[in-house]
């Protein structure tokens, strides 16, 4: 014990004044700079399992991202999902009607210019057009004010899969096997015993009527939000977009060899033609219709307002076009319209973010799109 | 303990004010760009106007220094560690100041609207432009661990004079105790002018 005591004197002698103050006075200084040390190490812990990077299994945005990167491949400076794509403008004129039950500007009776995108599901940006492809239809309302409203539609009547973990599981399992090219069948097996929802939504999805091209398809907006009117009353919605224009059965014949962008080319020749319209109708949700499981359909019947029509009146290339350098967001919602309980909202929101973050930081290494100015200027003959 | 003369109650005020702001902060903002949960989309609604509120407090604490300037270190402090003590400050009000910005800044890049809450909205400060997004959303992001950084710098060095070195700078924005604090100080500057050390 003197022993010790010796040596820490000779020691201390080394340090300085008030350090040798300190450990005369204070016999616990290991103690009380061990705690300093113990108070350092939790805060960074803590913030890094906030971060994500203490729990593997925890669905991130990146391993989202990694998850299309499998599924798709690398295609830098294009977005991770729906990355085929033309840019479309024009504008809403609301009837009116859908301001008696929510009271966004967007709604009140008037014209809002919109811009807008058309696309393919899926992560490749120059995936043949194929009839069975989900087509999809983003837009942008810009009433004035400022307050935006930007929402994504596909043209299936529910949505595959009701979680982000669902729809990462889902990405997983349609990935190609690296030995074969193609999905491993006992997989996708796999995947859909463990999700029957997934399932019920595929059969569901597999009867549609698939028309002839994105000008007369009915692209719906799946996800459940809700609307508040001018006193604060809120009510369950799912919107969807109809076509006016006549529609037409796809043909169900392959399309020529070559024409790899024929639905692109249809569009956009169709538009230069004369604009192309479609009603945006408001389903109104009743207790007890599901909010939370875009995978399950409301039921027939369900009371409907038509909000307005929507005109689209000029296509152009995503290289250069006004919808490339915009996030097409579901949670740039204006005030009367809110997130319901539905998950993939927040799942949607976030991977697009990242998608669109990624992208961004791609952008000077980008290839021209599938798309291109020359093709659109040519009148949609690719 | 030496007599260590507090900081003004408006400094304490708004230290205290901002410190789990802060804090809060940067824990939402690494747990949202982590997040595809349900939670992502409060995170999100709470991280912008958070933001914008601890630029508004930031700017009145920069103007707060002036008006009341913060007491000197003690004499005891050596001039390596007064050094770090001035530049770690620094860094804390820099990044203070210039994250929020550069996140309103980055929103205004990539044209997502800067909502704070309903209706009430931000105009954009700068032009739509996707580089100048990327840019600036990887500088929010190195910012934030900087920041980070500093403050666990800040959180150690005070937690240091508080239990290690306890030459009252700890107390001087951390004691709640202002009456019995302001005897002990009181009585230790009588009993230092009355007692010179030998």
């Amino acid at each position: 014990m003197r022993a010790t005591l010796a040596e820490r004197r000779i020691h201390t002698d080394m340090k300085p004044l008030w350090f040798k103050a300190a450990t005369a006075t204070n016999p616990g200084l290991l103690v009380r700079l061990g705690a300093i040390g113990a108070v350092m190490l939790s805060v960074t812990g803590a913030f890094a399992y906030t971060g994500g990077w203490l729990s593997p299994e925890r669905l991130t945005q990146d391993r989202m991202m990694a998850a299309f990167r499998d599924a798709n491949g690398t295609h830098v400076g294009f977005r991770r999902n729906h990355a085929k794509g033309v840019c479309v403008t024009g504008w809403f004129e609301s009837s009116g009607q859908a301001a008696a039950i929510s009271k966004a500007a967007v709604f009140k009776t008037g014209r809002v210019p919109v811009v807008g995108r058309f696309a393919l599901a899926g992560g490749m940006p120059f995936q043949p057009d194929a009839p069975n492809t989900v087509r999809s239809m983003a837009l942008r309302f810009l009433p004035p004010g400022g307050e935006e409203w930007r929402t994504g539609m596909n043209n299936i009547p529910v949505f595959p899969v009701n979680s982000a973990r669902g729809f990462y599981e889902q990405l997983l399992a349609f990935s190609p096997d690296p030995a074969t090219g193609k999905p491993d069948p006992a997989k996708i097996k796999a995947f859909l015993a463990a999700h029957p929802e997934t399932a019920r939504a595929l059969a569901l999805i597999k009867k549609r009527q698939i028309t002839s091209g994105f000008a007369d398809s009915t692209f719906n907006g799946l996800d459940a939000f809700r609307f508040v009117d001018a006193a604060g009353a809120s009510m369950p919605v799912r919107w969807s977009v109809v076509p006016v224009q006549p529609v037409a059965a796809d043909e169900a014949e392959q399309p020529e060899a070559g024409d790899e962008n024929y639905l692109f080319d249809d569009l956009i020749a169709q538009i230069a033609q004369h604009p192309r319209q479609w009603r945006l109708i408001v389903t109104m949700g009743q207790a007890g219709d599901s909010t939370h499981d875009a995978t399950q359909p409301w039921p027939e019947g369900r009371q409907q307002i038509g909000a307005g029509t929507v005109t689209i009146d000029q296509a152009s290339s995503e290289d250069g076009g006004r919808c490339t350098a915009i996030n097409y967001d579901p949670l740039v919602l204006p005030a009367g319209i809110e997130p319901s309980d539905d998950p993939l909202l927040s799942a949607r929101s976030a991977a697009y973010a990242r998608s669109f973050t990624l992208r961004a930081e791609e952008k000077h290494e980008k290839p021209p799109s599938a798309v291109t100015p020359e093709k659109v200027q040519a009148g949609g003959k690719s | 303990m030496t007599a260590q003369p507090r900081f003004p109650a408006a400094s304490r005020l708004l230290h205290w004010l901002m410190a789990p702001m802060i804090i809060a902060m940067l824990f939402i903002g690494v747990g949202m760009a982590a997040s595809v949960s349900r939670r992502y989309d409060l995170l999100v609604s709470i991280h912008r106007p958070l933001g914008i509120a601890i630029l508004v407090l930031c700017v009145a604490r920069i103007v707060n220094r002036f008006i009341n300037p913060p007491p000197d270190l003690p004499h005891t402090v050596p001039s390596l560690q007064r050094f770090a003590a001035k530049a770690s400050h620094i860094a804390l009000y820099a990044l203070m100041l210039v994250m929020p910005l550069v996140g309103w800044g980055m929103l205004s890049a990539a044209r997502y609207p800067i909502v704070l809450y309903g209706p009430v909205q931000l105009p954009p400060i700068l032009p739509h432009d996707l580089t100048l997004y990327a840019w600036l959303r990887d500088l929010h992001s190195v910012l934030a661990y900087l920041l980070f950084a500093t403050f666990l710098a800040h959180f150690g060095a005070a937690l240091y004079h508080g239990l290690i070195r306890r030459d009252g700078v700890f107390g001087s924005m951390a004691s709640w105790k202002s009456m019995q604090f302001a005897r002990t100080n009181r009585a230790l500057i009588q009993n230092s002018t009355q007692t010179p050390e030998p």
